[in-house]
């Protein structure tokens, strides 16, 4: 007998998928606040579960150069630089030199040269309006400038700044859409309540990729098969520390028993409140949201969209009772209209 | 003001460019708007207020390439060849019941095909029988196939009986195969409205916005289209005599997927690409082609070529409705604007109810 809320609202995964005495739910809370940008979560992740390279693009997003979760890409730290003060910091630009600014000219005269790097296609010219665009200063927010923001301006003209930082991952959702669509039994949940990908059974139908709320698993050209955060399923058996956290240098990303990490996200959102950052919020940590609580959760200090997240992500398999439903009256209909067609007017 | 150069000109041409690129980000064009006072385009849909990850989207846009519009289609078209087979087998219209059937057949063979080539690992397809799913509207389409596909397999091969040889072997088996062939007709006609509706779950199963938020619209619009396009290749192929059903037929496929289908992409902004861009014209062609099919078909009782143009209409009718359906949900994904502002709205009011949640 399906549990109640088997297709949305709070469960228990692992229980509810079968297991007998599992152990407790294991996940992350990621504190955004102590987040410094340094990617070794990244690279531990790609290091230790064998991620092929996602390419050297430098995409113009601060220093944001992987550009979103992808198949190759299992951990992806975030870059936004805000005009505005982080609550407890002092006046970022206070006796900071003031040079020349790389005005929008300059950079759209920069887009049109290139250079012959010896490789197809090389270093073509690229589109002067991007470039204008991505130095454009103040008028444009979170568009990061080749130049530290105010040097342009002046004294006078500076703003304060602030740079957010968020180390991105697969959320093992409670009710994970990508886990329900699976029509091979490739994605799993696990004893631990995460949400794994069996490589040697995914036939790359791609349909996990549509129905994931926050757009995280994605396809692998040539290899055609989906891939994802495991939440380092094979160290977790062996009693061990995911790679990204293991590498954390600063805690932000903190590994643990998610009752237990939702404790202490709601302590960690209360000091900071005290501490006058009453900016700060928690993202999928609450049970009662549209994917039964998220097994890897945020601490964020934006709206979630400013991330790149979805501002209020429901898993699609909660409608689909009604969807079969449609589809059963759908079905009935056409049936007689098959019947009105053949015995409407029976000579 | 700095010694550094006058940035005007260039600023304002891209500020032009941007407002241009950039519909979906409301504040810009506020700000236009506020900055220089131009009385210039008016949008009739006032841009939707929201911000991004430097415009990225959220979400993945589906991998699946048009062999799965591809497979909209033929599914569609096989479920409803099967259904003007069975009629026409229980009404002894023969002529009519072999259209019917081969239409299943070849339906269900291109079907099989677009599926198998669209995966990642095509030699992996049959994991697909791993597993019966009930949440996964793939793994139920799946087993309906493989219902499906041997069925009207049969049935279309049983039509070719009277060729065979009157003695020995094949003597049995053109005996038999009228039985076996109305028996596995009606098989796959059970099965077929199934299949011809499943597909608007298989889409709307998904946190594509256009598709998932048009759920109760996509079986309604896919069955009375693929309804309609059997209905088609049947005008085209079957002698004159017997198109009388295929005409009433018609009408009601229109019906349904005219009534069921009215609401779908209306006033919404997810409904919006079903409206707009490319994947708009398709699915208005769609539309279009339909409404036009439908009259010239029941019209053409007395002209042949009439009933031949009707029928064709309704075949590319089909085939507009699903490929303008399938890009409108590629274009949902790819721009934020969809995922974001919709969600926004609802976590807004939900907020706005009970202020008692979290804060900000």
């Amino acid at each position: 007998m399906p549990h109640a809320n088997a297709l949305y609202g709070p469960l228990d995964p692992a229980p509810d998928a079968g297991y007998e005495d599992a152990p407790p739910r294991m996940g992350f809370f990621t504190d955004t606040s102590v987040c410094i940008g340094c990617k070794a979560c990244e690279v531990a992740c790609k290091e230790w579960n064998g991620v092929p390279q996602s390419g050297l693009d430098m995409l113009g997003m601060s220093y944001d150069n992987t550009g979103a979760l992808t198949a190759n890409s299992w951990r992806h730290v975030a870059f936004i630089e805000q005009p505005r003060p982080v609550g407890w910091a002092t006046p970022a630009f206070e006796g900071n030199p003031d040079g020349p600014a790389v005005s929008p000219a300059t950079a759209a005269v920069g887009a049109r040269t290139s250079a012959d790097t010896g490789t197809e296609p090389g270093l073509p010219p690229g589109s002067p309006v991007a470039a204008a665009r991505m130095s454009a200063g103040p008028d444009f927010l979170g568009m990061p400038g080749t130049q530290p923001p105010g040097r342009g301006s002046g004294a006078q003209g500076r703003t304060d700044f602030r740079w957010l930082m968020a180390s991105d991952v697969c959320k093992h959702c409670t009710h994970a859409a990508c886990l329900d669509v699976c029509p091979t039994g490739s994605l799993f949940r696990t004893e631990f309540g995460t949400v794994v990908v069996q490589e040697d059974i995914c036939n790359g139908c791609g349909y996990c990729v549509s129905a994931c709320p926050y757009g995280v698993i994605d396809q692998r050209k040539g290899d055609g098969r989906a891939w994802k955060c495991t939440l380092c399923y094979d160290r977790l058996g062996a009693g061990m520390t995911p790679a990204c956290a293991q590498a954390c240098p600063t805690e932000s990303i903190q590994y643990g028993p998610v009752r237990e990490l939702r404790e202490r996200a709601a302590a960690r959102v209360e000091v900071l409140h005290e501490r006058g950052v009453p900016e700060a919020r928690l993202y999928g940590h609450d049970p009662d949201d549209g994917v039964g609580g998220d097994g890897a959760f945020f601490l964020l200090l934006d709206e979630p969209e400013v991330y790149g997240l979805p501002p209020d992500p429901v898993v699609t398999t909660r409608d689909l009772p009604k969807m079969w439903k449609h589809a059963g009256l759908a079905a009935l209909a056409i049936t007689a209209a098959t019947v009105f067609g053949f015995l409407g007017g029976r000579p | 003001m700095t010694d550094s150069p006058s940035n005007e000109p260039v600023g304002a041409r891209f500020r032009d460019f941007q407002a241009q690129l950039d519909q979906p980000d409301g504040r810009r064009h506020r700000k236009r708007g506020r900055g220089r006072g131009d009385g210039g385009e008016q949008l009739t849909v006032p841009p939707a207020d929201f911000t991004s990850y430097y415009g990225r989207p959220i979400l993945k846009a589906p991998v699946w390439k048009h062999d799965i519009a591809g497979y909209l289609f033929t599914g569609g078209l096989a479920a409803g060849g099967a259904m003007i087979g069975a009629g026409a087998q229980l009404t002894g219209r023969p002529r009519l019941r072999q259209v019917g059937r081969w239409t299943a057949l070849g339906g269900i063979a291109a079907s099989a095909y677009l599926l198998v080539h669209d995966l990642g690992r095509p030699d992996r397809f049959h994991h697909m029988l791993r597993v019966v799913k009930l949440t996964s509207p793939m793994s139920m389409g799946t087993w309906i196939l493989t219902a499906f596909g041997p069925a009207a397999g049969v049935a279309a091969i049983a039509e070719i009986a009277p060729r065979l040889p009157e003695h020995g072997v094949f003597g049995l088996a053109r005996r038999l195969a009228p039985t076996v062939g109305d028996v596995a007709g009606l098989a796959a006609a059970a099965t077929a409205p199934a299949l011809a509706t499943y597909t608007g779950v298989l889409l709307a199963d998904t946190a594509v916005p256009a598709w998932h938020d048009a759920y109760p619209f996509l079986p309604f619009v896919f069955g009375g289209s693929g309804l309609a396009a059997a209905a088609g290749v049947g005008l085209i192929a079957a002698p004159a005599a017997d198109t009388a059903p295929l005409r009433r037929l018609t009408v009601a496929a229109a019906t349904i997927k005219f009534v069921g289908g009215h609401r779908m992409g209306r006033s919404s902004l997810t409904g919006e690409p079903y409206r707009r861009g490319r994947s708009g014209r398709l699915v208005r062609a769609g539309n279009v082609l339909l409404g036009v099919g439908t009259v010239g078909a029941l019209l053409s009782r007395r002209s042949r070529v009439l009933a031949v143009l009707s029928g064709a209409a309704l075949v590319a009718s089909s085939v507009a409705t699903r490929f303008g359906i399938f890009d409108a949900g590629t274009v949902s994904a790819r721009d934020p604007k969809y995922t974001v502002v919709p969600q926004r709205e609802r976590r807004d009011s939900r907020q706005g109810r009970s202020p008692a949640e979290k804060g900000t």
